[in-house]
């Protein structure tokens, strides 16, 4: 057994919507995988269904050699780690109260105090839930789904609504349950959180994987080191810009066009002398190095948040 | 060697804490009851034997004599009327009965009530009794009166098991429909589900802590009860602590029932509402059931709160032992059991 998970040909349909489309995903042991893609684009429903709490419509799961039986899975859940998008913990227990409950639900839980510990949170064992900030309640939920020691971890956007230090933070623990050997299946919209936690990436849309690799990978299939994203003023010549030297694509979006650059300093200067020869005005320029985000874009004409 | 704490100790345990460390909660279950009772208890508490009032009208010589009669009698409270009033004093209760001594033509006393109240029928009894006594009538048999006050026949001795069953009935349902449901809305329970509990120990956490807050329910009343109006408990303590707690299970698991499936806090109150209404106005927590149709009676009586009320009677007022209400208590374990096996199966975890 290599793979510490993998679904083939999973579907969901939901009355108003197909979530997942056909998706085929392998974890393998001692990686972690990150689900990246617009809000709706399957990753939750992906993930529920390989942590056993949403059954598909179709589609073989497999997790750490095991399947997800009809009535009793508490052998497999015992192996498991899972921090659910949007569960709100009992507001009117205490930290080490709650850390407590989750506990005395396995049958080897790590001790209490190690996991709160681990999740820097010693000062704040005694409050209440209900008072903590965002970023500690997030600490808190991985807490809650490292008590059972899991060989698997599932993150569900884990910093998804958190400051850039709490993020930071997030990352930190993740990255030292990794170094511990650890697997990870965690679902993210920030490209930033994929390329830095993850060594593998799928990349999903309407319910389906279209693009899988390591980040750099990914970052590589754009034939593109640098991005330009241009806006210009009245009619736009943009038709031209397609073919300046060192330009790998094209495309637009929001009235801006994007240039996937193979070679700044050839087509830089190539773009702004076709400008400069279209007489059209620049409202605004930019460059920068590419990303996920730009693989995303290149992937689906859109953007990967719309906010 | 360290101790694991057993899953269903530390999810009652939870569950308790935080029930406790709500103050909306604690105030419904366990003063609330309390103030319903007192307020009840001195709105219908035994009041002493009080007089009658009696309104007199007539001409002014007529009543004056009859007044002076009727004045030596001290359960009765004679009040002179002006033709006008008298309808109106009998409406708002402020007389009983109104004797009308008539214009003088006839020598006939004409006694003006409604019939359908009872004590006015009493008090026309009443002041007729002293009137033809007064003026000469004489008893043919000898007879002689011996006044016993029952303990325990008292309305408060009535209301007070009612009071402990409808708060059984209540938190019960509230208590735990609520936190079972707010528990689904934020995704608590779906959490829970990705864990290896066991499910049913997740519902036996909230049928248990409801069993362990159940004594400060019952002994708030009753104590109430006892301290404030001298409400004994006849039976054993045991008797009425094995009731309560059967009391609890019951309807535990009629609200883990009905909070099986309802998404929403609002759901789950109509459907709270629907199953508890039918019951506070059939299950003889306020008043005896003996006064609906003979024909539905049978299937009051298999009410679980008709059940818990009339098994808790039977011990705090009658002192039954418990084998007496065997009937009540096999009602009381069936609704609760099954409602308990069927919540487990309908529940709805996310």
């Amino acid at each position: 057994m290599n793979a510490a998970a993998r679904c083939t040909g999973l579907w969901k349909r939901y009355p108003d919507v197909v979530a997942v489309a056909g998706v085929d995903l392998e974890v393998h042991l001692g990686e972690c995988l990150g689900l990246l893609g617009p809000n709706g684009a399957g990753k939750t429903t992906t993930v529920e269904m390989l942590e056993g709490l949403t059954i598909p419509d179709e589609g073989a799961i497999e997790v750490l050699g095991d399947h997800w039986h009809a009535t009793d899975n508490r052998r497999l859940r015992e192996r498991l780690g899972v921090q659910l998008q949007e569960t709100q913990l009992p507001e009117k227990l205490t930290v080490e109260e709650v850390v407590r409950l989750f506990a005395s639900f396995y049958q080897r839980p790590r001790p209490v105090d190690e996991v709160i510990a681990l999740v820097e949170m010693d000062e704040k064992r005694r409050a209440r839930v209900g008072k903590l900030s965002g970023g500690q309640r997030q600490r808190l939920a991985l807490a809650c789904a490292m008590v059972s020691n899991p060989d698997l971890l599932f993150l569900d956007e884990p910093t998804t609504g958190l400051d850039p230090q709490a993020r930071l933070k997030v990352w930190e623990l993740v990255e030292g349950f990794k170094s511990g050997g650890g697997t990870v299946l965690l679902t993210t919209h920030y490209m930033e959180e994929a390329a830095r936690l993850c060594d593998r990436v799928a990349i999903l849309d309407h319910g389906k994987v279209i693009a899988l690799g390591s980040p750099a990978e990914l970052v590589a299939s754009l034939h593109a080191e640098q991005i330009i994203e241009v806006e210009l003023t009245g009619e736009s010549g943009a038709a031209d810009l397609a073919g300046l030297p060192g330009v790998s694509s094209l495309a637009f979006q929001n009235h801006a066009a994007r240039l996937s650059v193979r070679d700044i300093g050839v087509a830089l200067p190539a773009l702004l002398t076709a400008i400069e020869g279209a007489g059209v005005g620049l409202r605004r320029l930019t460059t920068h190095q590419a990303t996920l985000e730009d693989v995303f874009v290149h992937l689906t004409g859109r953007a990967l948040r719309e906010d | 060697m360290r101790t694991r704490p057993h899953p269903l100790v530390e999810l009652t345990r939870a569950r308790l804490l935080e029930f406790l460390r709500e103050p909306e909660a604690v105030f419904w279950v366990f003063v609330f009851p309390v103030l319903l009772a007192v307020a009840l208890g001195i709105a219908f508490r035994n009041q002493p034997a009080s007089t009658t009032p009696i309104g007199l009208r007539g001409r002014p010589e007529s009543v004056a004599r009859i007044s002076a009669l009727l004045a030596t009698d001290p359960t009765l409270r004679v009040l002179p009327l002006a033709g006008a009033e008298t309808d109106q004093a009998l409406r708002n209760g402020k007389v009983d009965v109104v004797l009308d001594t008539g214009d003088g033509t006839s020598p006939t006393i004409t006694y003006r009530f409604d019939p359908t109240r009872p004590e006015s029928r009493i008090a026309r009894l009443l002041v007729d009794d002293v009137l033809q006594r007064k003026l000469g009538r004489t008893d043919v048999a000898r007879v002689e009166d011996r006044h016993v006050t029952a303990p325990g026949s008292r309305y408060i001795d009535f209301l007070i098991p009612g009071l402990v069953g409808l708060n059984l009935m209540g938190s019960g349902m509230w208590g735990l429909g609520f936190a079972v449901v707010q528990a689904r809305v934020h995704k608590l329970l779906k959490r829970f589900a990705a864990t290896p509990m066991r499910r049913g120990h997740f519902l036996l956490s909230f049928m248990l802590s409801r069993l362990v807050l159940l004594a400060g329910e019952v002994v708030a009343v009753v104590g109430f009860g006892w301290l404030l109006f001298g409400v004994a408990v006849r039976g054993t303590l045991l008797d009425l602590t094995v009731v309560s707690l059967l009391g609890a299970f019951t309807f535990g698991g009629l609200g883990l029932l009905v909070a099986a499936r309802p998404r929403t806090i609002e759901g789950v109150s109509g459907w709270m509402n629907l199953v508890q209404l039918p019951m506070w106005l059939l299950s003889g927590s306020f008043f005896s059931y003996a006064r609906f149709p003979e024909a539905v009676q049978p299937a009051i009586r298999l009410l679980p709160l008709t059940a818990l009320n009339d098994a808790l009677r039977a011990v705090i007022n009658e002192g039954a032992p418990l084998h007496v209400t065997w009937p009540q208590l096999l009602v009381m374990l069936a609704w609760g059991g099954i409602s308990f096996v069927l919540a487990l199966r309908l529940f709805r975890w996310q």
